[in-house]
């Protein structure tokens, strides 16, 4: 019998069982369930992109492409980004990869060297910290703070620089708190980043579902295209989590450096859901439109229904997340969130699952449909109120 | 309150009740039927339709779409026109269209019978009327948004969490 335990790497065994799993755990046994939980559109993908992938099959686009993608798609890419937030990227600025998750995976191996510092804001998507911890980097949280709405300042990013900082991480719209970051925001974190040699790892995932702003990248700011490697992707946009697409774009020696990692585990990103994707950025605009206003309908649904319970929960502007404070009961995110799916069967994320920052807070998604939401909502409110005054 | 919020919910769910809109809209129920009355009373709204597969009944049942020629009156242009067809009941769509025909109409009828009768006896002599290409329906597969009788698509199968 070979000893997996001593085979497995340090490394590996290492790496924190995300909180996430251990909730989808507890929350499969429990079959009438209804859930809160997931990080992806309950919309299906528009029909003209699912078209444009059954097209490409039957013509018999079955094969590899380019390791970088194909160049319609790059360039197509280019258009969409100066479009949308007036960047200016050629087809050589930019890697089709396996998801945004590829892309995030690639700048910090690309960059990382052991020692190197990775600032993270939290609470935030769970992957930035293991994968800068597997290629030996270290990761420096910032606890962003609530009285802030979640957004991470200058001054925070300023007193968390060292001589051995690599990367700051910046991923607005944020996944779980749905915290945006406005133009005077990123204006002061350029001014900070500015003057060193610190690459921004900009996850701008969500950068279409906002409400009522607009999103800008920091990579449109005066000197700050130089330092920042945007990343972005289908699933959200496009409804397109299951297709695995998304992109990174920067400068070309970045660029250049992670292709290389790319071509050596994944060659090239799905070649069908490639052909689907210019289709989604060159016809898609009132597809997004329409799911960003069902998305506008749900939030302010979920942002009244809490504070009405008595959750107090600020107005997320942009993903598709609230984060309420869950602390009134007394009880830690955990508990909260166990109780609730044991009583209720009500399935939602602790925030801790985000960072220890998260603490005091659970993250509800509200990419499910308003009757969905409803019921929740009254599950919620009713344990709410059996919990109150314990 | 935001009217154009009430459209969307009600094109998507005509059946949602006033209760469940000012839940939905965070509006009080008298606000709600009020701007819902008004949206009415302004012919915004202008009905609320049930999709049937008749077929799928032993209810006899007859769809065709029929082109009019017709000439335009002075004064009126086609408006005139357009009221007398609309005015009978088998009318259940009534389009004034560029292309061969002026008019676009499909009637609902019981039997081709009926049909033939409609368009002999109360459409053809209508005054301006020129002339009428009947289009008899064979079978429906998409009305007024809804999918008939095709498979469904996958409701939800997502992990129940994720990242
Ligand atoms: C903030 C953030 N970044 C990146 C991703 C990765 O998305 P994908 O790999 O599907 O593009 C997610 C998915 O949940 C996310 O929430």
């Amino acid at each position: 019998m070979l000893d997996y335990e001593k085979l497995i790497s340090q490394k590996a065994k290492d790496m924190r069982p995300s909180g996430i799993r251990r909730f989808f755990d507890l929350a499969a046994e429990m079959p009438e369930c209804i859930s809160l939980g997931v990080g992806e559109p309950d919309f299906q993908t528009p029909w003209d992109i699912r078209d444009a992938a059954i097209h490409s099959l039957e013509v018999g686009r079955t094969k590899y492409t380019a390791n970088a993608g194909l160049k319609e798609l790059r360039e197509e890419i280019g258009v969409w980004l100066q479009k949308r937030y007036g960047l200016h990227y050629d087809e050589t600025e930019v890697l089709v990869t396996v998801g945004g998750s590829e892309a995030i995976d690639l700048a910090i191996r690309a960059l990382v060297e052991p020692g190197d510092e990775v600032i993270i804001p939290e609470p935030c998507f769970v992957c930035y910290d293991p994968i800068t911890t597997l290629t030996g980097g270290v990761p420096v949280p910032i606890a962003t703070k609530e009285e802030n709405d979640f957004r991470v300042t200058a001054e925070e990013i300023k007193a968390a620089l060292s001589p051995r900082t690599k990367i700051l991480v910046l991923g607005y719209p944020n996944n779980p708190t749905g915290a945006v970051l406005r133009h005077e925001d990123l204006e002061a974190i350029a001014e900070v980043l500015r003057d060193t040699n610190v690459i921004v790892l900009s996850d701008e995932i969500y950068s279409e579902l906002t409400y009522g702003y607009r999103h800008e990248s920091i990579a449109s700011f005066p000197g700050m295209r130089e330092h920042t490697i945007v990343v972005n992707g289908f699933s959200k946009t496009f409804s397109m989590t299951g297709w695995r697409l998304g992109y990174a774009a920067g400068p070309k020696p970045l660029i250049q450096a992670m292709t290389k990692i790319h071509q050596s585990c994944i060659m090239s990103a799905p070649t069908t859901s490639q052909y689907a994707a210019i289709t989604a950025l060159k016809d898609c605009d009132d597809d997004i439109e329409e799911m960003r206003r069902q998305y506008d309908l749900r939030r302010q649904y979920c942002v009244r229904k809490l504070n009405e319970m008595g959750l107090k929960t600020f107005e997320p502007k942009g993903a598709f997340y609230v984060f309420p404070d869950i602390s009134i009961l007394g009880l830690s995110s955990d508990e909260f969130c166990e109780a609730l799916l044991k009583e209720k069967h009500v399935a939602i994320v602790p925030g801790n699952a985000f960072g220890a920052s998260g603490e005091g807070f659970a993250r509800i998604s509200y990419a499910y449909s308003i009757d969905h939401l409803r019921e929740a909502m009254k599950r919620i409110a009713e344990f709410v109120n059996e919990h109150k005054g314990e | 309150m935001d009217a154009m919020k009430l459209l969307h919910l009600l094109a998507d769910d005509p059946r949602a009740t006033v209760t469940d809109l000012a839940d939905i809209l965070g509006e009080s129920e008298e606000e709600v039927a009020k701007t819902k009355d008004s949206l009415e009373a302004k012919k915004i709204i202008c009905g609320y339709h049930t999709v049937i597969n008749w077929d799928k009944t032993n209810i006899d049942h007859v769809d065709a779409f029929i082109g009019v020629s017709a000439k335009p009156e002075r004064g009126t242009g086609y408006d005139k026109i357009a009221e007398r067809i609309g005015k009978f009941p088998e009318v259940s769509s009534l389009y004034l269209t560029s292309g061969t025909s002026e008019f676009l109409l499909s009637i609902n009828a019981r039997t081709m019978r009926e049909v033939a009768d409609f368009v002999g006896e109360k459409l053809a002599p209508i005054d301006g009327v020129a002339a009428t290409v009947t289009m008899f329906v064979l079978k429906k597969y998409k009305v007024n948004g809804v999918m008939l009788d095709m498979k469904a698509e996958i409701e939800d199968d997502r992990q129940l969490i994720s990242a």
